[in-house]
């Protein structure tokens, strides 16, 4: 019984870790002269990739590929920048993100299943 | 992860090109594009100014290379709204075909079972006959899993992966939970003490199924939110027909160029904005203003894409075009503002970010109690409750909750003419406590007309005619609204408007100037004052008469003595007293703020019922009322004009443009009465009070849902009543539990604000 408790406690503590204090992988942009492109799939529960850093003051076009036919994954919005879109299914979406001041902006379906952030440097 | 899926190539596209206005410019354009590497074929319609090209090139090139030869050119393949909302549709619909396959499967294998258990019938693993049966349902069991819910699956992987987490974990977790134990219990019954060798397969079956029916009615639901954009799109026309080269032609609204000539026949829909160059005729407006009345149109007055012609031809030349056009541009708002979030729905998205991995700890921490503490058979109880708890919990119901309330509580204000900017703007007005009116054309219709001409008797008088002559001279070069209606005044008599030099405008109290040698002072008493000109007792006697009759008298001295009071008035909008009373009967402070004189200002709030006011108010301290008003403690609502009360309105908690849909006004404003009647912000503010009632009961419910729901399926009523739920009728109450949130959204599309 002990051993079940102590498992039980450290299934707990691998939960507390996995999704809290872990430290996601971010993907760096790749930079042009003028503006940043970046395509990210929106598919089966998750925005790939999600964690995206660029570059302070350059304006960054995200082209949305929505894969998932229902209706959560059809929003995305990105409140600090109050600019959201509606994503057709199967065909590429564009948004166009102003240049940005550096910190950490959210972006994220309306009920927030899916989820990214934008890391600007 | 650079690609190039974005711009994709396509086989044949067409473009639309702007600025060729010569048959040269055809071969030119086609020459440029038949060069480019990649490019089969590059056909130009003149006519029609698109040109077609074959060829696997991307479109981004094309357009680039048009423009590089001087020309304009934008894609003609992009969808219109009109399009992009068939399609969703379309692809709803087929989820929705697929959802309801699945809930068939689902509930296919888990109704006979579950038939099966409350009938009686042992669902218990005791001998090697019964372990057969069940390792067959087991099965098949999974492959029912795999194919109704493999998405769950899938979904609650690939976010793991992602060190994140939703509702498709909690299904997966939830019902694989259950086959798991069920496995287990038909391949190693010997592991497991006899009362506990139970199988859960058909809590797996059903509650995918039940949880795929829930998903196709919300998909049915959601629907009907967007009722109201699915309208704004409905209004725009298809097709124009315009006038080049003399020739009439019917093409799609895409591509209509600027400056094109736009014929409308009676009975159709204006296509575009644009201003009147030919023909005369009424338009009903009400599909964009709420106003009922047709509006009269004739030369050089401006229409709106959207509307109706009803009775005259007319030829128009197109000024806004595509997603320029004020239809446009108000769709594109009230899809932004459908999508943004008020202040109120922030605490539902702080705990649905760690909602999932709190409700995996007390599932665990639920089936760790029930092993401890809990009576034989524990591990069954232990997994039961544990796969309940997964199951029941729905942060699916938090996330909608403010969302779908918003997307249709905006389209309801937008059907109203009233345009909501944000969530921010519609959470706010629904606590205003007090509102600030302007009263020139906001109040009043902001026309004002020159209704007396009181010339004063002496010695070196002047008479009427050359009195209004001389203050209209002096008045043109002043921007005041009441200077508009003295000149105005004065072409309509035909009268002479002569040079006027030396104008200054005097803040607060008028202008002054020579005209004809002549040097000249108009404004109010204090002016005068200032200026050492004496006003007589008659004088001011008059002028307060006029006053009290709402009336906005101004003196106008010649040469240092008064000339003659000229009173201005503002007809008071017919429905400003009802929409006052609306917004008194639900108890907001009304305060009026104007520039004009005491007497005028209190005969006007008189008038319209307001006892609050505030009269001689230079434009720039409009602000600081608000600000006055706000430091007391009151949420204040400013509604003005959106330019010269520009600053009032940004400071104010909500601002309240009104008008005809300006440029400045839709841009600038909080919310944007479409409409001139003051009865769209009592609209208005009712719309948000529904919305956010709504809002709190969509969060109240699922808060109260979860809160309660949760620890009923840990078991908490089991040491008292012996009471344990069930993980089915868990499964079926998350599948309705978003369902309910949509389906109260939805019943405010039957909100209609008060009569009047």
């Amino acid at each position: 019984m002990l051993i079940i408790n102590l498992l039980g406690l450290g299934i707990v503590a691998l939960i507390i870790w996995w999704f809290w204090l872990y430290k996601p992988e971010i993907i760096q942009v790749e930079e042009t002269n003028t503006e940043s492109e970046l395509t990210i799939l929106v598919e089966e529960g998750v925005y790939q990739p999600a964690n995206i850093s660029i570059a302070a003051g350059k304006p960054v076009k995200l082209t949305f590929i929505r894969k998932d036919a229902s209706p959560c994954a059809a929003t995305v919005l990105f409140p600090e920048l109050e600019i959201n879109g509606e994503l057709p299914l199967n065909k590429p979406f564009e948004i166009s993100l102003p240049a940005m001041q550096k910190g950490q902006y959210a972006f994220h379906c309306q009920m927030k299943m899916y989820s990214g952030s934008i890391i600007v440097k | 992860m650079n690609n190039s899926i974005s711009s994709a190539n396509i086989n044949n596209q067409e473009l639309i090109i702007d600025g060729a206005s010569c048959a040269s410019c055809v071969s030119k354009i086609e020459k440029a594009l038949n060069n480019i590497p990649g490019v089969e074929k590059a056909e130009m319609n003149f006519a029609l100014r698109t040109v077609s090209v074959t060829g696997v090139v991307k479109q981004d090139i094309l357009i680039s290379t048009v423009e590089s030869i001087g020309y304009h050119a934008k894609s003609a393949n992009e969808a219109s709204d009109e399009e992009l909302l068939d399609e969703k549709e379309i692809a709803e619909q087929k989820y929705y075909k697929k959802l309801m396959l699945q809930m068939w499967v689902g509930l296919g294998l888990g109704m006979p079972l579950m038939i099966y258990s409350l009938l009686g019938g042992p669902m218990t693993v005791n001998s090697n006959f019964e372990r057969a049966i069940w390792l067959i349902i087991g099965l098949v069991c999974a492959a029912v899993m795999y194919f109704a819910g493999k998405h769950f699956y899938i979904g609650a992987y690939k976010s793991f992966v992602n060190h994140s987490a939703n509702m498709d974990t909690l299904i997966a977790l939830g019902t694989g939970t259950a086959w798991f134990y069920s496995m287990v219990v038909v391949l190693f019954p010997l592991a497991l003490p006899e009362m506990a060798r139970h199988v859960y397969f058909e809590a797996s079956a059903m509650i995918i199924g039940l949880i795929n029916l829930g998903l196709a009615l919300e998909v049915k639901a959601r629907g009907r939110t967007s009722e109201a954009i699915k309208r704004l799109i409905g209004l725009q026309a298809k097709t124009a027909r315009i006038v080049r080269e003399g020739q009439e032609l019917d093409i799609a609204i895409e591509q209509v160029l600027l400056d094109d000539a736009v014929r409308v026949r009676p009975g159709e829909r204006v296509p575009v904005d644009g201003v009147v160059i030919e023909g005369s005729t009424t338009i009903d407006e009400s599909m964009l203003t709420g106003e009922p009345m047709p509006v009269k149109k004739g030369e050089g007055d401006e229409v709106v894409a959207g509307t109706i012609n009803k009775a005259g031809s007319i030829i128009f030349n197109a000024t806004r075009v595509g997603k320029d056009t004020a239809l446009a541009r108000i769709i594109n708002m009230v899809k932004q503002a459908q999508n943004s979030k008020p202040p109120i729905g922030r605490l539902a998205d702080i705990i649905s970010a760690y909602f999932v991995p709190v409700i995996m700890i007390i599932a665990i921490s639920s089936a760790l109690i029930w092993l401890n503490f809990g009576p034989d058979p524990t591990i069954a109880f232990a997994v039961v409750s544990a796969t309940t708890v997964l199951i029941i919990a729905c942060p699916c119901a938090l996330g909608l909750a403010t969302p779908m309330s918003v997307m249709v509580g905006v389209g309801k204000a937008a059907e109203a003419g009233v345009l909501i900017r944000n969530g921010e703007a519609l959470q706010t007005s629904s606590q205003i406590t007090a509102m600030v009116l302007d009263k020139t054309g906001t109040i009043t219709l902001g026309e004002p007309k020159v209704t007396d001409i009181i010339a004063i008797e002496h010695d070196n008088a002047y008479d009427e005619s050359v009195t209004l002559s001389l203050a209209a001279s002096l008045e043109v070069g002043s921007e005041h609204p009441l200077a508009q209606a003295i000149v105005d005044s004065a072409k309509d008599k035909n009268l002479a408007i002569d040079k006027v030099t030396d104008f200054h405008a005097i803040a607060g109290q008028g202008v002054q100037g020579s005209v004809n040698g002549e040097s000249l002072f108009f404004g109010n008493e204090k002016l005068m004052h200032e200026q050492g000109i004496s006003l007589t007792k008659a004088a001011i006697d008059c002028a307060q008469q006029m006053a009290s009759e709402a009336k906005t008298p101004m003196y106008f001295a010649i040469n240092n003595e008064l000339a003659a009071i000229i009173a201005v008035s503002d007809p008071i909008k017919e429905d400003s007293a009802s929409a006052i009373k609306r917004l008194q009967d639900n108890g907001i402070r009304v305060v009026m703020l104007t520039g004009d004189n005491q007497a005028t200002a209190k005969a006007v709030a008189e008038k319209v019922g307001i006892t609050e006011f505030f009269a001689e108010v230079l434009p720039e301290d409009k602000a600081s009322k608000v600000a006055e008003l706000q430091a007391s403690g009151e949420i204040v609502g400013m509604t003005g004009d959106g330019i010269n009360d520009a600053p009032a309105l940004a400071l104010a908690n909500v601002g309240f443009a009104i008008g005809t849909g300006t440029d400045v006004a839709i841009e600038s404003a909080d919310i944007t009465l479409m409409r001139g009647s003051l009865h769209g912000l009592a609209d208005a503010i009712a719309v948000s009070k529904a919305t956010l009632r709504n809002i709190k009961q969509n969060l109240f419910g699922a808060f109260i849902y979860n809160v309660a729901g949760v620890p009923f399926a840990a078991g908490i009523l089991y040491p008292f009543f012996g009471l344990l739920l069930s993980p089915v009728i868990a499964g079926a109450a998350m599948a309705f539990s978003s369902l309910t949130v949509v389906t109260n959204a939805n019943r405010l599309r039957f909100f209609k604000p008060q009569d009047h």
